[in-house]
């Protein structure tokens, strides 16, 4: 479906906290054509929850605007045109499963068929349980099927993996796309550049409350992808090492090198061809935190 | 009909809910036997003019029942802590549907309460015509509307670890000045018990012997305290949930 889907114009928020004002969002311009599933990915603090909550009409701009499949935030809720997953949050007590969606979709004017979202997010196992004894992943699965259950246009999830387990978080991803190709539009906000790149058409990179990149996942990765590369390897000059390609930086400790790769792919097979005794490897992604204070400071 | 979908599974979770049974209709009928059954042929109890289990079976559904009304407050901000509260403001779910489903459970509740003390009351002997169970019935049900507005009011005023002693202090210290335990028939308490809408709530006991137990005052009392707490609940509410 094309059209607008959501629109925010100069967004600015501060909140006013005991330790004074915190400028959370500080004008941002997104837009986001229906259909599409969009990241919204940054490190704690960067603004993506309060930018969430002005999206859903749960706090008020102090200045810009928001647009929701050409409506105000408040409005599109209103005519159930949004399923939100809101970060953290337990269910209530008293309640089997299976009622609770039961309940949550008879909110919605045009829901999904309760088997269907139960079967989506994987709640099959424990449709009879009581809300009140479920484990902490269950209930996560459980605040994803009420979000689908509304059967919305837009879908908002903030933070949704926080409390899964690797297999609960593919599970999730893989019914998450499984929505999004009914042609919804869909929002997801994670700390986690990985979770980004593998289920969303397009990155919107925040920091202290500015956009820093909005792209493909691709140009986001380039901007802020670095991997590194750890190894044994003593008698090796670190400048030697500097040399190989898909390499920017080479620190030693004792016998151990430590390499920061643009490319780890690139420079690992090389690495391993050149040095056959080289041992211990490990390759951890750079922490993104460190690549946000990189793309601050190249922003500010 | 989202409204109604609500309220049905509200009443069926807050129906599930084992401590409101113990505590709202429990307590009361246990206190009951407890203390009318040894007075059961006291006829004018305490200066009132009315037997003892009459006195107390209304004494104690005004207890009852104004504890039914405001655990409101305390599911309330139960919901409140879980997030749930934010959680439905992103449904299409209205104020007004809410508010409406918090306080139909807690009539359920209230009714439920009543009912098992009329039951009581038969047992040791209260004998009154049905016109007049049925018009008590309706004082008791227009006394308990500041109460239904008292719920709410604290529910989304206070955290979960502040509600249960506001509620609990509150209505202890109502029923006490409001003669549920005894009659209160003169000095400071009756003086200032005159004031408060739980006083009315006990008098809803005189319907049987002199039909209108209320007068003006009593009226203009549950009156003015509804506006007041169906204002101030009203507050409360936009000021948590941002909400008009």
């Amino acid at each position: 479906m094309v059209g607008p889907g959501v629109v925010l114009e100069g967004l600015t928020k501060t909140w006013h906290g005991p330790g004074g004002p915190v400028a959370a969002v500080k004008g941002i311009d997104v837009s986001i054509p229906r259909g599409e599933t969009v990241a919204l990915l940054g490190p704690n603090g960067a603004g993506k929850s309060t930018t969430i909550d002005m999206l859903l009409g749960l706090a008020r701009p102090d200045r810009g605007t928001v647009s929701v499949l050409g409506r105000a935030p408040g409005d599109a809720v209103a005519h159930g045109l949004v399923g939100a997953m809101l970060q953290a949050g337990a269910l209530i007590r008293d309640l089997s499963v299976r009622e609770l969606v039961t309940m949550f979709a008879g909110l919605y004017p045009n829901p999904l068929e309760v088997d269907d979202a139960m079967r989506l997010a994987g709640l099959d196992a424990v449709a009879s349980q009581r809300t009140q004894k479920l484990s902490g992943g269950e209930t996560q699965r459980v605040r994803f099927a009420l979000a689908l259950a509304s059967n919305p246009e837009l879908l908002v999830l903030d933070e949704p993996t926080v409390a899964m387990d690797v297999e609960a978080r593919r599970g999730f991803w893989r019914a998450m796309r499984e929505f999004a190709s009914r042609g919804k539009t869909v929002l997801f906000a994670t700390h986690y550049l990985d979770e980004a790149d593998q289920n969303a058409d397009r990155i919107v990179l925040m920091a202290q409350g500015r956009i820093v990149v909005d792209g493909p996942p691709t140009e986001v990765k380039a901007r802020v992808g670095t991997r590194t590369i750890r190894a044994t390897l003593p008698d090796v000059p670190a400048a030697e090492l500097e040399q190989l390609p898909g390499v920017t930086a080479v620190t030693r400790h004792g016998a151990s090198v430590t390499l920061v790769c643009s490319s780890s792919d690139e420079a690992l097979r090389i690495l391993l061809g050149r040095y056959p005794d080289a041992r211990d490897l490990e390759v951890t992604g750079a922490g993104l935190e460190d690549a946000f204070v990189e793309l601050t400071r190249d922003a500010a | 009909m989202t409204g109604l979908t609500y309220l049905r599974y509200e009443l069926r979770r807050t129906f599930r809910n084992r401590r409101f049974f113990v505590f709202s209709l429990g307590f009361p009928i246990a206190l009951f036997f407890m203390i009318a059954g040894p007075n059961r042929h006291t006829h004018d109890f305490g200066g009132s003019g009315l037997s003892a289990p009459l006195y107390y079976m209304v004494g104690l559904s005004s207890f009852g029942t104004m504890m039914a009304m405001v655990s409101t407050g305390a599911r309330i901000a139960g919901e409140r802590q879980v997030g749930w509260t934010r959680q439905l403001r992103v449904t299409p779910l209205s104020s007004r549907d809410y508010l409406r489903a918090k306080v139909v459970t807690a009539y359920a509740m209230a009714g439920l309460s009543v009912a098992s003390l009329y039951v009581s009351g038969a047992i040791l002997g209260v004998s009154i015509p049905v016109g007049k169970w049925i018009q008590m019935t309706i004082l008791i049900a227009i006394a308990l509307l500041p109460f239904a507005a008292l719920g709410i009011f604290l529910g989304h005023l206070l955290n979960v670890d502040a509600i249960g002693p506001a509620t609990g202090g509150t209505v202890t210290v109502l029923a006490f000045i409001s003669g549920t335990w005894f009659p209160v028939n003169s000095g400071f308490f009756h003086a200032v018990g005159q004031f408060v809408p739980s006083y009315w709530l006990v008098q809803a006991a005189h319907v049987p012997t002199n039909g209108q137990p209320w007068g003006t005052r009593g009226w203009a009392d549950v009156l003015v305290w509804t506006a007041v707490l169906v204002g101030a609940a009203g507050y409360a509410y936009r000021r948590d949930t941002g909400r008009l």
